[in-house]
This record gives C-alpha cells, structure tokens and sequence, in this order.
C-alpha cells in the first residue's frame, strides 16, 4: 500500500464574515487519516466539529468560507479544485451522513427515486443497473424486502430504517472515505447501538475510511481508533482512542472524562468544567481553554499552545505537560 | 390499478367527499366545463356561421315569454345569434384564456421565484423588485395598454384574429409575481432544510437540485393560488371585453356578450345581458369555492377532525 494517506488536512481554517468582522470556527485544524482508518472528532456544540466536515467537502456555506489550509485527498488539493470536480467527488468519494435521518431525504421523492439518481449523478449506468446497485446496498444494511422499499416515501420509514437508508445513500458510490456528523444522536438508545454496528461494519468490510462527529465520548469509543477532541475550533488533544479515554493528557479532555457517571462513585457529585466554552468572538487570547483550566498559568494567558507529541502517540495543545 | 384503488381510499377523496360544498361546486365546475368544451357537439347553433344567423331572428325572448321562437332556448341576441350557443362557445373562449395565461403566468413565476429564492443575494433583490414593479401595475392597465397599442399598431382586423393569444400574453405577463412571490417564499423555508444539504452533498448540480429536489417541495401553494388566478384571469378577460379591449364581438367571450347586451338592457332585452352574466358568476364562484376547499385541506392548521 502507498504510504500517503487518504485525507490528510493541514492548518484548516474556517472563517464566517459576520457584520463585526471574521469568526475563525476552526482553526489551524491538522490531521491525516489513512485508508480505512477510523477518526472520532469530539467536542462541544460550538466546537467546530460539523464545520470542519463540512470543510473538508469543501462545502461550508455562506457566510462562512475556507481562509486558509489545505485538503489533501487522494491526492488533490480539494481547496483548490473548481466547483465541477468537487461535485464529482462529493456523494462519490466521499459521503456524508446527517444528524437527523426525517430530514436528510426528500419528503416528495421515493427512497429509489433518490438512491438511483445518486448514481447516476455520478456514474455512467443505465437507470437497471442503478437500481440493482441501489438494492445490492440496502440489503447491505439490512432493511427487510428491499425490493418494496425502494417505491416507498421516507415518511413511511420508522427513524432507524431512514437513517439505513442513508447510510445506503451513503454507501451507493462505494466512497473512500464517510464523514459521519453524528449519525445518531436523533435515535433512540437501543437503536444507536445497531447503527454503530451496522457503521462499523461497513467500514471493516468495504475498507471504507470513518470521520465520527459526535459529541458523545462512549460512541466515539466504541467506533474509532483515533479520537481527535475540539474545543472553540482547534484540536485540544488527538491520539489513539486507548489513550485518549484512558489516559488523557489535556486538561480539557480530563475534565470531559471526569465528568462521565460511570468514572464517579455512586452518589458523588460529578466533576464540572466550570464555565462554558467562550463563544467565537471571546475567545481568550494564548489558550483558547485557558479562562476555564483550573491548573491556568502566565504562559497560558500568553501564548497559544502547540500541538506536540505528549504522551505515547498522543499530541495534546498544552504548556503544563511535559 | 393500484394507483386508482389507492387514490379513491385516500384521505384527499375522502374529505372531499364529506364536504357537501365542495361537491357542489366540483359538479358546477364540471358541468360548465364540459358543456362548454363539447359546444361544437351541444350547441344547437354554431353563432360563428354567419350563413345560419339572420338579422330578422335579433332580440328574441327566451322560451318562456311571449313571442318566443321554439328554435331559441334562451332567446337571441341582437345579431339574431342563439343565446345559449353563442354562451357556450362564450365560455370556451373565456376558460381557455383563463387557463392559457395561468398557465404562462406559473411557467414565468415558478422559473423566476425558484431561481431568485434559491441564488439570493442581488440576484433575488434585483428579481423581487422587478416583481415588486410590475405588480405596482394594475393588470388592467397593463392590459389595456398593451391592447390598446396592439389594436392601433395592426389594426381592428389583424386584432380579432389574435386576441385570444394576446389576451392570454398580456393577462398571463401581468399577474406572473404573484407566482414568484409564493414560489420564491416557499423556496426560501426549503432551500434551509437538510435535504437540500444532503442533495448538494451527495454532488448534485444547482440546477438539478432547484427543479428536482425543491420545486416539488413547493407545489402546495401553488396549487392553491392557481385556483385562485384562473378565476382571476378570467374576471380580468371579462372586464377587459367589457370595455372593449378583449375578445371582438364577432368570437364573443363571457364578457364580450355580457358587453354586448348591456346596450339592450334598457331597451327591454335583458337576457342578452343577464345569462352571460350568471354564467360566470357561477363559473367564478364554483372554481374559487373549489380553491378555499384545496386550500383549506392543504394547510394542517385548519385540520378538521
């Protein structure tokens, strides 16, 4: 296999033109992903995480505009590229997949109708060939008499069958690489699990690259090997997700983990991040985490912390660790 | 089949069904529609034969009064037309323009206000106020206008041959922002929702997304506001025959003979007026009692259980 990885983004930013002047939402972001690697992105509302997958589509929507950085996928500079070749890689070689499944598909057109033009948007086959690519993938992910469900509206899907359906969207190019932006955050519990299943599954066994965001650390754990944690759009923490869950080294993923019910004895008051995240125009000079840390020092009020390597595997944007 | 079997159970027919006044007027509609696009087959006379009118049968009563003519149902007019088939045909005339310049007013208002509500910025600006102007226009002036300057550009004769399209141009050209307004407002609640985020993920073109993926999307109102303009457009046909300016007396609409028999009326022969007359008041009446039925059941807010 060639050593290049399949995404690699470097010094991402994101800007959105407000009235007062630019909002950086993400900024300086950096990671690689490799073929068929699996990334969680975690973080806060607020955080980044959804515009920076929407960022590496290269489809952050007004006013909000890339300012700097670079997406290396495949091999091509998706920053770079005009308008028509991005299309032909967005739903292609990379898919996406929404938050909230009642509203990703079209109320008015059948779950075929939908499916097959996502194919031919992107391939030359005939509307035949379409529509057996189409059920070939929703037998993929396990909806009963695809056949019949093809004719349907979305309406009459239950929300976990919807969000099948768009994962089968999803997976109808046979795509390099699925950004996910929290696939399940609007199902119910016992659902959840089946959908990460199915997710994970899926990127084994079609050898399909994963961007997980979400905000909610056990999925993540679950799904990734990699975690990658935001806060008021730069990466705080990134590393293997052993690591990351198990032994975090940035204050602010500290603080995350320790504020998880199952790390507390029964009947201890659970730890807090006193504060809240800054919003993007407070953000606080030198550490963007600084005003909430509890172990904040002159240097952190200063200068902003590099992403260094800290602990095996780890980089953590922090002064204090060493 | 199936289609049909599913269609006659759904809940469209079904509160249709139970909605005596929607029922009447569908019937009415259905009725004025029939009879007046099967004229050629109905009428007892074809008032466009100048070879079977005779001057001498002009102003006969309709059957029920004295010196009737059995041949003359509701009487003639004063060229010695018979009432009833010079009405059908009539209404012919007057249902086509209506449907023609709906028709060109959703072509140009749907295309307009899909493309200004899904581009924004100046584009829309520019768009909406362009509407916004050419609404400040009353349709009658605009109408009269453009007609006025057509007849003195090409003469009386040249006129009468194509004052059914003109009509249809001028009444469609004049009312098409209240399409683009709807359509653009619809387009501006759907274009935010995610499915329109997940067509444009999945790659497809702009184009592609604003024909196919939205405009479905905001047929509802549509739909309602075109009950509503064919009964406009035929009210504006009409007033614009009365005074003249639409269809020429030699192929009467509605309004042309209602026009034509307002000169009779003082003179004792008030059925020339009067039958055009209740002719599109029903016709009015039924299409707009129609269209506040669709556009009750199309809003979820005046569900009634």
């Amino acid at each position: 296999m060639d050593r290049q990885p399949l995404l690699s983004v470097r010094d991402l930013e994101i800007r959105f033109r407000m009235r007062h002047g630019d909002l950086t939402a993400v900024n300086h972001v950096s990671f690689d992903l490799a073929r068929g690697d699996r990334l969680g992105i975690v973080g806060e509302s607020g955080a980044g995480k959804s515009v920076t997958g929407f960022g590496i589509l290269n489809l952050v929507s007004k006013p909000g505009y890339i300012a700097g950085g670079r997406l290396l996928f495949e091999g091509r500079e998706l920053t770079a590229l005009p308008e028509e070749d991005l299309r032909q890689i967005r739903g292609n070689r990379i898919s996406m997949i929404f938050q909230d499944p009642m509203m990703t598909l079209n109320p008015v057109l059948t779950v075929g109708t939908q499916m097959v033009e996502t194919i031919l948007a992107h391939r030359a086959v005939s509307r035949a060939e379409a529509t057996a690519i189409a059920l070939d993938r929703i037998r993929k992910v396990a909806i009963p008499s695809p056949q019949k469900r093809l004719q349907q509206y979305p309406h009459e899907f239950s929300g976990g069958m919807r969000q099948r359906i768009v994962i089968a969207i999803a997976l109808l190019n046979s795509p390099a690489l699925i950004i996910a932006d929290e696939p399940t955050t609007a199902l119910d519990v016992t659902i959840q699990a089946d959908i990460l299943a199915l997710l994970l599954g899926l990127c084994q066994s079609e050898k399909m690259g994963l961007i997980l965001i979400t905000h909610d650390l056990a999925v993540v754990s679950q799904v990734a090997e990699r975690i990658a944690v935001m806060y008021a759009g730069t990466i705080v923490e990134i590393g293997p997700t052993a690591q990351v869950a198990g032994n975090p080294q940035h204050p602010y993923t500290r603080g995350l983990l320790g504020a998880l019910p199952q790390r507390v004895p029964r009947g201890g008051r659970l730890n807090q991040i006193p504060g809240m995240m800054p919003t993007l125009t407070r953000v606080p000079e030198g550490c963007p985490f600084s005003n909430r840390c509890t172990l904040c020092e002159e240097v952190c009020r200063r200068r902003v912390p590099p992403l260094e390597p800290k602990a095996a595997g780890c980089l953590a944007a922090c002064h204090l660790l060493d | 089949m199936q289609g049909w079997r599913g269609f006659r159970k759904s809940y469209f027919v079904y509160s249709f069904l139970r909605d005596p006044m929607a029922i009447g007027s569908f019937l009415c509609l259905a009725i004025l529609v029939m009879v007046s696009f099967g004229a050629p087959l109905i009428a007892p006379h074809d008032p466009y034969d100048s070879s079977t009118i005779d001057i001498m049968d002009s102003e006969m009563p309709p059957l029920w009064l004295d010196q009737s003519d059995a041949r003359f149902l509701l009487g003639t007019d004063s060229q010695g037309r018979d009432m009833l088939s010079t009405m059908l045909y009539g209404m012919r005339v007057s249902i086509l323009i209506g449907l023609g310049a709906v028709a060109l007013q959703a072509l140009m208002g749907i295309f307009v206000g899909l493309v200004a509500g899904y581009r924004g910025g100046r584009f829309d600006a520019f768009l909406m106020r362009l509407a916004d102007v050419q609404l400040s226009f009353s349709t009658y002036m605009v109408a009269i206008f453009f007609g006025a300057l057509f007849q003195a550009a090409f003469g009386m004769g040249r006129y009468e041959q194509l004052a059914v399209p003109l009509l249809v141009i001028i009444i469609g050209f004049a009312e098409w922002p209240q399409y683009a307004r709807t359509v653009r407002a619809s387009v501006l609640a759907e274009k935010k929702k995610e499915y329109v985020e997940a067509a444009r993920v999945i790659g497809l073109s702009p184009s592609r997304i604003m024909w196919r993926h939205i405009l479905p999307n905001t047929l509802t109102p549509v739909l309602v506001i075109s009950t509503v303009q064919v009964a406009n457009a035929i009210m504006s046909e009409a007033a614009l025959s009365f005074i003249g300016l639409g269809m020429p007396v030699t192929r009467p609409s509605l309004g042309s003979l209602i026009k034509a028999g307002f000169d009779y009326i003082f003179s004792g022969s008030w059925w020339i007026t009067l039958f055009p007359g209740v002719a599109l008041v029903v016709l009015i009446l039924s299409i707009n009692l129609l269209g506040d039925w669709l556009r009750d059941f199309l809003n979820p807010k005046l569900y009634k259980a």
